[in-house]
């Protein structure tokens, strides 16, 4: 059996992917970036092959993807993430037309023909408003882990508006509203609001 | 390349000669600063360059000085400083950039510029007023603005043989002899309508051959690239028109491109996507961003920017030297016209040029401290993708404040873009 993999060095984690000749994954393995892009790439792909016992020769191919898909030194190619979205998603979701990626930095939305080619696509500027990182941002300054971030703005009764479009003004506006008695359920159904309008603006883009 | 495939040192000439010149030409301002003598402020769209030589105005293009500051990576040092005076980081980085070279007494990385003992503006740009009284509160220096009428009579243009035309030009017209004599107040000279054909014969030679070269670009491989070797030209085209060294560049420029074209010489990219730019230029990593591209293969063919930039040269307008001042106003009013719709609806031009230029894509650049030149783009790269099947990229950064540009996001973009071209091209290399 041969294999292939992938590796996306994104800006927060760094993922890898092992595939089979019939295109199912068999491993995969998820590690923080960090400072080091390099390590991480290796990391991340020794682990995806330890899950599954493979040793690097059994692996014919690695792609490598996302904003450090030049650092995985040991890759047969690089690819954009925002083409290997294209082609995942036509592959697995043959009628996709359109594909959000809400990633810890940007936000792209892609347009995607039936044949997994990339049609047109548009991401957020160098500010990472509506982005992971924006929720990191309400995570750290509400002091709840980031798992609990979703359950926890379902029990909101009443949003707040976060009107800032810049993460780092999130931040400061987030205990604002707890200065003014806000409850936190409704802080974060607020956070999550100003994401998805943000997301939504660049699909209608 | 061999001495038999580059006779006289043809190939690369223009790019040698236009650094060259550009040197000179701040080396001259240099001088002239240092002697406290006058200058006259001019923008390049509607420079008005040749009622100016007429006089021997020596003339400063503060939208060149401050890319220069961003090309030669201290834009940053001369925006902090307008910043910390109290500019806004949203307002406009050329004008930030010359706020400062004014504060410092007019020290910039090529030389010292002269204070302005004339400012001459269009209506092109909202923002050259508001930048030209600046000057005005510094130095009291005279504003000239030249109200160039746009779009007028229920959104049509009026053109040459319509008596909206006639109207418009004349109006025009008698704006420029109120300029004639500003600037006999300001020198002291008459005016001398002799050296005024004079000049106005340099400019005629200079916008002909520039129109022939943007064409030459049709060639493949592309003769230039309108990114970069543009830019250089482009220097040329507006510091020195209407004299006699500009016009003998863009003559000699017109061989080179010619040579090129007939011997099927190209640029230092290996062409393999040719490619329009829409936009101005990210002057902080200048080389770079065209490195972007270049390491693809893609190569601009062409640029709205050698457009709006030249002040509309690249029409080719020929002035009537039997009716030297009437014939400035027709130009005037027809060039910054198109420079202006060259920011504005560039995808009507552009459409044209897919299947002459044999252009694979188009790249829209809108910058953040340029409304003008950027307010239009998304609409207009909607208009063109309605109208044509053409890939496009729109990424935006800015032509002078590094804090806005991204490198990273913007390769990321681009391989992207280049990713979908190379899809394309093998998909439609497949019989159906």
């Amino acid at each position: 059996m041969a294999y292939a993999a992938g590796v996306d060095v994104g800006s927060t984690q760094t993922k890898a992917i092992i595939v089979d000749e019939n295109a199912k994954i068999v491993s995969r393995a998820l590690v923080d970036t960090g400072a080091n892009v390099v390590q991480a790439a290796e990391q991340a792909y020794q682990r995806a092959l330890e899950n599954d016992g493979l040793s690097e020769e059994e692996v014919e191919n690695v792609v490598g993807t996302g904003y450090g898909r030049y650092r995985v030194t040991f890759g047969n190619a690089q690819v954009t993430e925002i083409s290997c979205h294209a082609r995942g998603a036509a592959k697995m979701f043959p009628h996709t037309r359109t594909v959000l990626d809400m990633g810890g930095q940007d936000t792209k939305a892609i347009r995607v023909s039936s044949n997994g080619e990339v049609l047109d696509f548009c991401m957020n500027d160098k500010c990472a408003a509506g982005t992971g990182r924006f929720l990191e941002a309400a995570s750290s300054a509400l002091e709840i882990p980031l798992d609990e971030l979703g359950p926890t703005a379902l029990q909101a009764e009443k949003p707040v508006r976060i009107s800032t479009t810049c993460t780092v003004f999130a931040e400061s506006e987030v205990l604002s509203w707890l200065g003014k008695g806000k409850k936190i359920e409704d802080i974060l159904w607020g956070v999550h609001i100003s994401i998805a309008s943000r997301s939504i603006g660049l699909l209608r883009r | 390349m061999s001495q038999t495939q580059n006779p006289d040192g043809i190939v690369g000439w223009g790019n040698r000669e236009g650094a060259k010149l550009f040197r000179e030409w701040f080396d001259q301002l240099n001088q002239i600063a240092e002697q406290n003598g006058p200058s006259a402020y001019v923008f390049v769209m509607g420079s008005m360059a040749e009622i100016l030589q007429t006089f021997d105005l020596p003339l400063v293009f503060p939208e060149i000085n401050s890319l220069q500051t961003a090309v030669r990576r201290v834009a940053h040092e001369y925006l902090g400083e307008a910043e910390d005076y109290g500019y806004s980081p949203d307002i406009c980085g050329y004008v930030k950039a010359d706020v400062a070279l004014q504060l410092r007494g007019g020290d910039h990385p090529m030389g010292k510029v002269p204070k302005p003992a004339l400012a001459v503006l269009t209506n092109a740009c909202n923002t050259y007023i508001k930048w030209g009284e600046i000057w005005e509160r510094m130095y009291g220096t005279p504003l000239f603005v030249l109200d160039v009428p746009g779009t007028r009579g229920r959104g049509a243009k009026s053109m040459p043989g319509d008596d909206g035309f006639e109207n418009d030009r004349r109006y025009v017209e008698a704006q420029m002899k109120e300029l004639i004599q500003l600037c006999e107040e300001i020198t002291g000279r008459k005016f001398d309508i002799d050296r005024f054909r004079e000049v106005l014969d340099y400019t005629n030679q200079m916008n002909l051959a520039w129109s022939q070269i943007l064409d030459l670009n049709k060639s493949r491989p592309s003769v230039f690239n309108a990114l970069t070797d543009g830019t250089i030209f482009l220097g040329v085209s507006n510091g020195l028109r209407g004299t006699k060294v500009g016009s003998d560049y863009f003559l000699r420029l017109l061989e080179e491109m010619q040579y090129k074209a007939g011997n099927g010489i190209g640029t230092r990219t290996e062409e393999k996507y040719r490619l329009v730019f829409v936009g101005v230029p990210c002057y902080p990593i200048f080389r770079r961003f065209n490195e972007l591209f270049t390491e693809w293969g893609g190569t601009f063919v062409n640029s709205t920017y050698l457009w709006f930039a030249s002040g509309g040269a690249n029409r080719g307008f020929q002035y009537d030297l039997k009716r030297p001042l009437e014939s400035l106003a027709e130009g005037t009013l027809l060039s910054v016209r198109d420079a202006m719709d060259s920011m504005f609806h560039q995808n009507l031009v552009i459409e044209e040029m897919i299947d002459e230029f044999s252009v694979d894509g188009v790249v829209f650049h809108p910058i953040k401290s340029c409304r003008t030149v950027s307010t239009g783009l998304a609409d207009g790269r909607r208009a063109l993708m309605d109208s044509r099947d053409i890939p496009s990229l729109f990424i935006e950064s800015d032509m002078m404040d590094r804090r806005v540009v991204s490198e990273a996001q913007m390769k990321n973009r681009i391989d992207a873009f280049f990713e979908g071209l190379a899809s394309r091209r093998q998909r439609s290399s497949i019989p159906v």
